[in-house]
């Protein structure tokens, strides 16, 4: 399976990641290399096999829906980069509105 | 006999019957530590200062009264991906490089509650991504045995400071073999519980339908005491299976195999194999049928299919995983962003190393539009097949017996630049994540460069009593584990 190095730009702005041009060269080459050792696959028959999901065969495990002791939220802001009063501090994200 | 050179259990027993305190233990890693770890390099974050303080308030608090409990007192290590309340949890990435978690995982609290003493958190591969620590962002570990060559990873921190005795023991993730595969390669015991049986809560997730913390040891022994300390149902983790955690001790009472069968999987044996590591493990084979297993041969039809599965699964869960990595809530956040999109690629693009990047993108790329059946739904149909050799062989056998890897520890920069190779390495551990089965590593013999060799026994799923009794029949009727390595 031979990857493009244009499917490598995509794929790296789907999964974000700003690749360097030496990163996109290297993933091509190994991901097509990768790809083509996991096409070996094809030879197994799977027609009417389950998929597995995980190996514990559960289905759902659900709790009483009850307030229990957690992390204060200055605790869980403490490894925040940038915060203000609580909250996470990000990039503007809505553009100025143009003037009518 | 030196404190460093007893085993967990040994140090537990001597603890308890008041022979030795919780300050000599600490200070006596302290200076082993001091000794060889600028050799090893075996540690991220060293908590030696902090373990004396509190070895101190323990003994005070102990005074005249012998009564403990398993682990108290004692010294370990703990993989930096397990996240340690108040210590420096970096998974040896720039990405987590400054994080202090403000929980323990349930492994870690457990722990705690019976007053262990930790003496730092060990190297791995970047995210648990790798099989050397070569992938670690602050450079790799060294195998005590000859530094010239890889630890084995990911937990290849820990491997080695149980090798190289700066720890009582410790404890790692594997994933498809990164508990067992550094074990093998440092000539320790290392022990993947069954998926489920050790709570996964507070562990830095990679792939979460394959990780499991479980211990590295330099004995059997001290994997079955260990295990029984960490095992059991977590609320916290709804993959913990609520399975009683036997006393895994009694199951080192008999030491033979008598009434065992033990399966020997001929896919196991191919071509690409070293020639010593068929020789150590074809004569600890012989070694189980001396001691009373009944040896057959057996097969898992679907093992080649193992590596191609592993690395679309693994990667598809893990490109998930790391998601969360964008420079908001924790971690690393590139400066000088233009707007949030940019401030996620530039903050994954500073934050992660090239191996856990190109699996990232391998998972991305298996998991997009057009792809999805082709990779993923294919590689969990295949991993069903997996899952039914297993279950096939354990109709006709209690255990089965392989080899680690396909050769002993490499040297460093061996496997070049070229993944694919370095994923192949793994082809012997990946089945027993694959399928959910716990599976032991444990040393049996040497190669002709003095390199340690490792056995893996396979068990059936919460059977890890019949894997640890063998691995301790045969642990206690060779003399490997003798052998010390001298680091130099």
């Amino acid at each position: 399976m031979e990857i493009t190095k244009q499917e490598v730009e995509k794929v790296a702005k789907l999964a974000r990641l700003e690749l360097t041009d030496g990163e996109q060269a290297a993933f091509t080459k190994q991901l097509s290399q990768i790809l083509t050792h996991v096409e070996t696959l094809k030879q197994y028959d799977t027609t009417g096999v389950e998929p597995t999901a995980t190996v514990l065969g559960q289905v759902n495990v659900f709790r009483q829906d009850s307030v229990s002791p957690s992390l204060s939220i200055d605790r869980a802001m403490d490894n925040a980069p940038e915060s203000i009063d609580g909250f996470f501090v990000v990039p503007k994200i809505i553009e100025d509105r143009q003037p009518l | 006999m030196s404190i460093h050179r007893l085993s967990l259990y040994e140090l537990h027993e001597k603890f308890t019957a008041g022979e030795v305190t919780a300050t000599e233990i600490v200070r006596a890693y302290g200076l082993r530590i001091g000794q060889v770890e600028p050799k090893v390099k075996a540690y991220i974050t060293q908590t030696k200062d902090t373990a004396v303080k509190q070895a101190g308030a323990l003994d005070a608090s102990l005074k005249g009264w012998r009564k403990t409990l398993p682990l108290m007192g004692m010294p370990l290590a703990i993989k930096d991906n397990i996240c340690t309340q108040g210590v420096l949890t970096t998974c040896a990435s720039r990405m987590l490089g400054n994080f202090v978690p403000p929980y323990d995982a349930t492994v870690i609290a457990k722990l705690r509650a019976q007053g262990y003493q930790l003496l730092g958190k060990t190297n791995l591969d970047e995210f648990a991504m790798g099989s050397s620590t070569e992938n670690s962002a602050v450079g790799p570990s060294r195998n005590p045995w000859n530094l010239e060559c890889v630890p084995g990873g990911s937990s290849g921190g820990s491997a080695a400071a149980v090798a190289a005795d700066e720890c009582a023991a410790a404890l790692g993730s594997d994933t498809g073999g990164s508990i067992r595969q550094p074990a093998a390669f440092c000539g320790v015991v290392g022990l993947k519980p069954t998926y489920g049986r050790v709570s996964r809560y507070g562990l830095i997730a990679f792939a979460s339908s394959l990780d499991q913390i479980g211990p590295i040891t330099k004995d059997v022994r001290d994997a079955a005491f260990l295990l029984g300390a960490i095992a059991g149902h977590d609320p916290l983790d709804s993959t913990s299976a609520d399975v009683p955690v036997p006393d895994y001790l009694k199951a080192l009472k008999r030491k033979d195999l008598k009434k065992l069968k033990v399966g020997v999987p001929v896919e196991f044996f191919a071509e690409g194999l070293d020639p010593d590591v068929e020789q150590a493990v074809r004569a600890a084979i012989q070694e189980l049928k001396a001691l009373g297993g009944e040896i057959r041969e057996i097969q898992l039809p679907r093992t080649d299919a193992a590596v191609a599965i592993y690395y679309v699964i693994a990667t598809a869960e893990a490109s998930s995983n790391l998601a969360r990595y964008d420079g908001v809530k924790f971690g690393l956040r590139a400066k000088e962003t233009k707007d949030l999109l940019d401030l996620y690629m530039k903050t994954r693009q500073e934050g992660f190393g090239p191996e856990v990047k190109r699996r990232i993108m391998l998972g991305t790329y298996v998991l997009s539009a057009g792809y999805y059946d082709a990779y993923y739904g294919k590689a969990q149909a295949v991993r069903t097949l997996i899952r039914q050799d297993f279950e096939a062989a354990f109709q006709d056998v209690d255990l089965i017996v392989t080899p680690v890897t396909p050769t002993p520890a490499f040297k460093f920069g061996a496997k070049g630049d070229d993944p694919l190779q370095m994923y192949l390495s793994d082809v012997f551990t990946i089945s027993a994540n694959l399928a959910g089965v716990p599976a032991i590593s444990l040393p049996c013999g040497f190669s002709r460069d003095g390199l340690p060799i490792g056995l893996q026994l396979i068990g059936r799923p919460f059977e890890e009593e019949t894997l640890l009794r063998a691995a301790y029949a045969y642990e206690q009727n060779t003399q490997w584990r003798a052998k010390k390595p001298v680091i130099r």
